[in-house]
């Protein structure tokens, strides 16, 4: 078969933000380009939070925010913490938010992953919808050749694997392993139609602006994790990421779609939503081991890019997968042209995509805060006993009963103590080394 | 003690929002048989469709056609007490229309 013409210069497997950016610029750059995605249209199995950073998919389209379908332009931060009975959430905004290559947009991944693929589409990739690349196939040397899909067996110069977080192919055909409980969350989000001028005003926002929102503490019943919430153009996407480990463990009472549904019952959130109309309900994996989760990402004739090869990080205050897989995609694909183009598209001759990455962002992004994951992990507190002192703190402040008060000072030294003032210290401390 | 709470909320009512081309003929995923009870309360906990059930009397149940192709169940138990998890056959699972 190694002798023979292959069937295309590359295939892409998975026309997700990795695997059409990958497709995109290798078709740009005069290739042959099979795409193989298993949905009936691009986006069809995908799910996000999720809003996108703009950094990594303007340097494929530099004008994509006047093109695609995106939601809202982020201008709003907000960081929540809620205890059972209360919540306190900041709100930022900045003009940097908004500043061009610092900005972020919301997405919703049917119509945004169906725009990615038109635009791989007119550059003249060819792509196979409604089928799932069963197998990678491998020559007498191990070496990838090709994929099996269905009846078909299709063969080309360099396979990009590129089939999201859920990696049966890198693990099944390329021997990554499989990753541990701790190292997955699940994630679970429900779509609520609103009308535009309802976001806005429930948001305080401009026109045409929006939201990201994320919760730490009761959203999750104080388990790893936390909720989220973003604001589209006339609605909004609410769920919980929560640690695998974490949910399946035998003193966990709640199921993750019971703790959805009781996220949404929230005092802080339930006026958000009322009124809004359901119309799905998602589920998906998030790597979220970050660096030291990071299988191996080039081998004979094969790259594995985006969330396949776990390129995704959750930060607790920011979440970022898509613009790591629109990177690791367009890497992935200029590696592959070149590679095709020098006759080696071995290892050794694909390898510039790992360095590329390591120069990059994308794994030095990942490398600067691997200490993290196992960091909250380890920080059980953060998800129970802050968000309750959180509580404390501003009952402190904030309730007036007629009753003689204390200086604040005397009124806030319990709940610290309580907390344990060097455990607290040294947590903070510790969380601000990883993060 | 691995007890889980009485549920409240009703997510066969979201799950059947969704779009979906159910595959009637193959399952995509497949538990062995009699499956370990603390491993399958696991799913139980985990699966955000809802789709592991234990009723009332203990029988446990699994019904793969709301399955929202996460992956998550995989993670917890390809190793313990999941036989099978392919992605559906071509055209048939979830179709997320928002995504
Ligand atoms: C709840 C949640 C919230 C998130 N929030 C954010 C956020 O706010 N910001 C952010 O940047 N990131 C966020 N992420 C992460 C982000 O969604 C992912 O990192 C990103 O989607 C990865 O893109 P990808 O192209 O690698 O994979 P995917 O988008 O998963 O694409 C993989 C594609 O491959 C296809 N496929 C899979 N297997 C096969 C096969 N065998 N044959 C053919 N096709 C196949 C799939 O159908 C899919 O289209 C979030 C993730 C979740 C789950
Ligand atoms: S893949 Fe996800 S939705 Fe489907 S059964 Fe497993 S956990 Fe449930």
């Amino acid at each position: 078969m190694a002798d023979q013409e292959p069937d295309f210069d590359i295939i892409v497997v998975g026309c997700g933000c990795a695997g059409a950016v990958a497709a995109y610029t290798a078709a740009q750059a005069g290739k042959s380009v099979l795409v193989v995605e298993r949905g009936e249209y691009s986006g069809a199995k995908n799910m996000t939070g999720g809003r996108i950073y703009s950094h990594a998919l303007k340097k494929v389209f530099p004008d994509f925010e006047k093109e695609a379908p995106v939601e809202r332009k982020v201008t709003h931060e907000r960081i929540a913490m809620m205890d059972p009975t209360a919540n306190m959430t900041v709100d930022f905004t900045s003009d940097k938010l908004s500043q061009e290559g610092k900005d972020s947009y919301t997405v919703l991944r049917a119509p945004f992953d169906q725009w990615l693929s038109s635009k791989a589409e007119d550059a003249g990739a060819e792509i196979i919808n409604g089928i799932a690349v069963e197998q990678l196939i491998k020559d007498d040397a191990g070496r990838v050749v090709g994929i099996k899909a269905g009846e078909d067996e299709i063969t080309a110069s360099v396979v990009i694997v590129a089939e999201g977080a859920n990696n049966l192919l890198t693990e099944r055909c390329l021997g990554a392993k499989r990753p541990t409980p701790d190292e997955m969350a699940v994630g679970i989000k429900e779509v609520f139609q609103l009308p535009s001028d309802q976001i806005e005003q429930r948001f305080l926002c401009p026109k045409g602006e929006g939201a990201a929102m994320l919760f730490v503490g009761d959203c999750t019943h104080g388990r790893t994790g936390g909720g989220f919430l973003y604001t589209n153009k006339d609605s909004i996407s609410l769920g919980l990421v929560a640690t695998i480990s974490q949910i399946e463990k035998a003193d966990n009472p709640t199921p993750i779609y019971q703790m959805l549904d009781d996220f949404k019952h929230h005092p802080a959130v339930a006026p958000i939503i009322d009124g809004a109309k359901l119309v799905e309900h998602s589920g998906h994996l998030v790597p979220e081991g970050g660096y030291n989760m990071v299988p191996q990402l080039v081998y004979d004739g094969c790259l594995v890019a985006g969330d396949a090869g776990m390129l995704c990080m959750n930060l607790g205050y920011q979440v970022r997968g898509m613009d790591f897989a629109v990177e690791s995609g367009r890497i992935a694909g200029e590696v592959a042209c070149k590679a095709i183009d020098a006759k080696d598209t071995s290892a050794t001759g694909l390898a510039s995509y790992k360095t590329q990455l390591e120069q990059g962002f994308v794994l030095s992004d990942l490398k600067t805060f691997s200490a993290w994951p196992e960091t909250m992990l380890d920080w059980k507190r953060m998800f129970t006993e802050y968000p309750k002192a959180v509580e404390g703190i501003f009952n402190a402040m904030f309730v007036v009963d007629g009753q003689n008060q204390k200086h604040l000072k005397e009124r806030i030294k319990p709940i610290i103590k309580e907390m344990g003032t060097w455990k607290t210290l040294k947590e903070v401390r510790g969380a601000l080394k990883a993060l | 003690m691995s007890d889980i709470n009485p549920i409240t909320v009703n997510v066969d009512a979201a799950i059947a929002l969704n779009k979906y081309n159910v595959d009637e003929e193959n399952a995509h995923i497949e538990l062995v048989d009699n499956p370990d009870d603390e491993e399958f309360k696991k799913l139980v906990r985990l699966c955000p469709a809802g789709l592991y059930k234990i009723d009332k009397d203990g029988n446990k149940t699994f019904d793969y056609a709301g399955c929202l192709e996460c992956g998550t169940c995989r993670i917890a138990c390809e190793s313990t007490i999941l036989k099978k998890w392919d992605n559906p056959q071509p055209g048939m699972g979830v179709e997320y229309r928002f995504g």
